[in-house]
């Protein structure tokens, strides 16, 4: 049977970093799933942004819907240079305790703009299911993670897998 | 190409219903664990069906942040828990007939040596008032440095016949 769920590509750092990128993506698969197990150095310094192909520009927009353990809350940004799918669920700064998931969906397209499902889990302060957009009818070929202020624990772990049509 | 997705096993309720779906001899040899479920729970009464979520028997230790929908008047809400409550989004035999609420948990790094967290989304929906139509998304804390070997899934009440769940391994390489 033709595998249809693959690995790309794994990260775990081994110090502290500001950001993490998948480059040189193929595009040989469909969708992508990115898999993040974030913690950030100083609890509550900063928040997990996601860019594609290096794009600095005032291109990207995201809503988000969070729960933060006592209110149901609705957020957004519009023209930003990130997308960024979490308000409460940031990165913990204990190792295990936040995980991110990203789905971005036919990624390789050269017609459409690029959208992407996240959620973002920190049982310690909340939780949210966002969409983000990219406002470019490129192929995604990297993507990066990074904080916006702060830097990423040594041992947080990041995982980009393709999965294929038929 | 080595196969990066793939089944471990398949619990399905029988005539009767269980007390439990379990997972045992989990194998430490994927990076992730993914759960796909659909459940419905033998409790007759209003309101809405709750699943735990239990790892190798352990009874302490775990937390979460919940986002639903499904209060009395529909309106979405949040809540944080500090037990093992995973969703609010099972079917009961309360809700429309032949209804099961459905779901799946991913559960990252189950082997390492950090706490666990878990992402789960699940639904539940009735043909009838809003505090048994669910959507939960939750966030789950189980903090443990163990590896995960075993998972339990159980409820306030047995889960009903035909409640089946499957337990997928993901490798990162």
């Amino acid at each position: 049977m033709p595998a249809t769920y693959e690995p790309i590509a794994t990260t775990t750092l081994s110090s502290a970093a500001a950001s993490v990128t998948f480059s040189s993506i193929s595009g040989s698969y469909t969708d992508l799933v990115l898999i993040c197990s974030p913690a950030q150095t100083t609890q509550g310094q900063g928040d997990l942004h996601f860019r594609f192909n290096s794009d600095t520009g005032s291109n990207y927009s995201f809503t988000r819907l969070t729960g933060t353990g006592s209110s149901a809350l609705s957020s957004r940004g519009t023209n930003t240079s990130f997308i960024n799918f979490e308000n409460y669920g940031y990165p913990s700064d204990i190792l295990g305790n936040s995980n991110q998931i990203v789905q971005i969906m036919n990624y390789s397209n050269t017609t459409t703009y690029k959208t992407a499902l996240g959620r973002a889990n920190s049982p310690e302060t909340g939780l949210e299911a966002s969409v983000g957009m990219w406002r470019n009818t490129a192929a995604i070929t990297s993507i990066t993670c990074f904080m916006n202020v702060g830097t990423l624990k040594s041992g947080s772990t990041f995982t980009l897998y393709g999965i294929k049509a038929a | 190409m080595a196969t990066t997705y793939e089944a471990i096993a398949t619990v399905t309720v029988g005539s009767g219903g269980a007390a439990n779906i379990e997972f045992t001899s989990i194998p430490g040899t994927y990076t992730d664990l993914l759960i796909k479920f659909s459940i419905r729970d033998l409790r007759n009464s209003a309101g809405p069906g709750y699943l735990h979520l239990k790892f190798n028997d352990n009874t302490s230790s775990y937390s979460s942040r919940h986002l639903f929908t499904g209060s009395d008047d529909g309106n979405p809400a949040s809540q944080a828990r500090t037990d093992d409550y995973a969703s609010f989004a099972i079917n009961t035999d309360y809700s429309t007939a032949n209804t099961f609420g459905n779901g799946e948990l991913y559960i990252p790094n189950y082997t390492s040596s950090n706490n666990k967290s878990v992402s789960i989304d699940a639904v539940s929906e009735t043909n009838g008032s809003f505090d048994a139509a669910v959507r939960n998304l939750t966030a789950f804390l189980w903090s443990n440095s163990a590896a995960i070997t075993k998972i339990t899934l159980y409820g306030d009440n047995n889960f009903k016949q035909y409640s089946t769940a499957t337990l997928y391994g993901i490798k990162n390489s």
